[in-house]
């Protein structure tokens, strides 16, 4: 199947049909959730300081949903509207924007705690028109460029994509040094055809620590790992909820979210049901 | 769905457009008021980020006129739960921005600003 970057430009790749398809598809939102989760324990946040993140390239949600869980806030921007539109319609807690990160963050310095992109910066390495800032060495300067001023000092930005080829890895990485950005490519799963990913990540300062992590070595996601990492979330919650922090939505919160988006007049607020506030499963 | 927290942070990033781009002025507002979880430990994280001003003036604009002019020496629950509201509890569903210096407008429609700019504005 040929990738969808080279089918139609973003906002029309994913229109109604596909936007819808793209996030009712549990395939890919299982996908999606292991990436979000791997791109937040790469990014290495200092525990509980609630941070300020932003999702590049933020789609319906699915990444907005986990950061909703884990209690961070955050703002999102995507370029396809129907994607956006999906993510209205699934409550997410972001402020989103219609954006095209081609032409630059207008984000003030020192903005965010950190940045994730989940399967977004592929989209940037083709070209629509011949106008001279359409080209993807121009787009994607832009795009670091301000990207590096609107994080703090320190901070990190994880970027998950999609490359064809390790030149297409060397100029993305150049052009996000160029920018000021340390750092760089993290593998995961390198020797299965399957399970690779790679993972761009991007330092301002030191980032916080001095060293690119390492990739994930196995040669898949085994369950005994989605297991351990399941381990570390679910200590993590406890902990939250023994401090007093907890982030986890309850039922009677929901509840009252529901009644108030209800009388505000909001169509669709799904039924209560026994469903509502369940604790969600593991996603591995 | 836009807040004043994200607001507070958007500056116009049109060609050229680089003194005077901030804040973007809110017009012909549509405002919707959702509640959100109180988190005290991030607002207290967060104030060193805001421009209080322009916070103050944009809550203003929305017919909120509850923050104080300076950000008090004594940061207590009163101030934060306050704080809290004004950032994060008030959605601008329909409206615009409007650049200050160079008048691009960025309209919001079903809370949700339009940030594209067309070619000859990219910088
Ligand atoms: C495969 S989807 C991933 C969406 C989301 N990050 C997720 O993990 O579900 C790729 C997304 O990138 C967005 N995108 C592509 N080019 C973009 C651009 N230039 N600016 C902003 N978003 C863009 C698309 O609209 C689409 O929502
Ligand atoms: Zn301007």
């Amino acid at each position: 199947m040929s990738r969808p970057e080279l089918i139609a430009p973003p906002e029309i790749y994913y229109g109604d049909t596909e936007a819808k398809k793209y996030t009712n598809n549990t395939r890919i939102q299982q996908i999606q959730a292991e990436m979000t989760y791997r791109a937040l324990e790469l990014l290495n946040l200092p525990p509980d300081e609630p941070a300020f993140l932003l999702d590049i390239g933020c789609g319906s949600g699915l990444s907005g949903e986990i950061l909703d869980e884990e209690g961070y806030l955050w703002a999102g921007v995507d370029i396809a509207p129907s994607m956006l539109e999906v993510a209205l319609e699934r409550e997410v807690e972001g402020d989103l924007f219609l954006h095209d990160i081609g032409q630059g963050f207008g984000f003030r310095p020192g903005s965010f705690d950190g940045a994730i992109s989940i399967s977004v910066l592929q989209w940037l390495l083709n070209a629509e028109t011949s106008h001279p800032t359409s080209s993807p060495p121009h787009r994607l300067n832009r795009f670091f460029t301000t990207l590096h001023a609107a994080l703090r000092n320190p901070a990190r930005a994880v970027l998950q994509f999609y490359p064809t080829s390790d030149d297409q890895v060397q100029l993305i990485t150049q052009i996000a040094q160029r920018a000021g950005f340390g750092g760089g490519v993290v593998v995961d799963y390198p020797n299965s055809k399957k399970a690779r990913k790679v993972f761009l990540v991007l330092y301002v300062g030191d980032g916080g620590a001095a060293q690119v992590p390492r990739g994930l070595e196995n040669e898949e996601p085994n369950e005994a790992e989605g297991r351990v990492k399941f381990e570390k979330r679910r200590e993590r919650e406890k902990r939250r909820e023994k401090s007093g922090k907890t982030k986890v939505r309850d039922r009677d919160w929901i509840l009252k979210k529901k009644d108030l988006y209800r009388r505000r007049g909001k169509e669709d607020v799904p039924h209560d049901s026994k469903y509502t506030g369940r604790k969600r499963k593991a996603v591995f | 769905m836009v807040r004043l927290i994200t607001h507070n942070l958007l500056a116009c990033h049109a060609k050229g457009c680089t003194t005077n781009n901030f804040p973007l002025q809110i017009k012909d507002a549509q405002l919707a008021l959702r509640e959100a979880e109180f988190n005290p430990d991030f607002l207290r994280g967060f104030i060193p980020r805001i421009e209080w001003a322009a916070l103050v003036s944009a809550a203003r604009q929305l017919g909120d006129e509850s923050l104080p002019n300076e950000v008090p020496e004594m940061i207590d629950d009163d101030f934060l739960r306050g704080l809290h509201h004004v950032l994060l509890e008030i959605h601008i569903d329909e409206g615009a921005m409007v650049c200050p210096n160079c008048g691009h407008v960025y309209p919001i429609s079903s809370g949700i600003p339009n940030m594209l700019l067309a070619e000859h504005e990219i910088g």
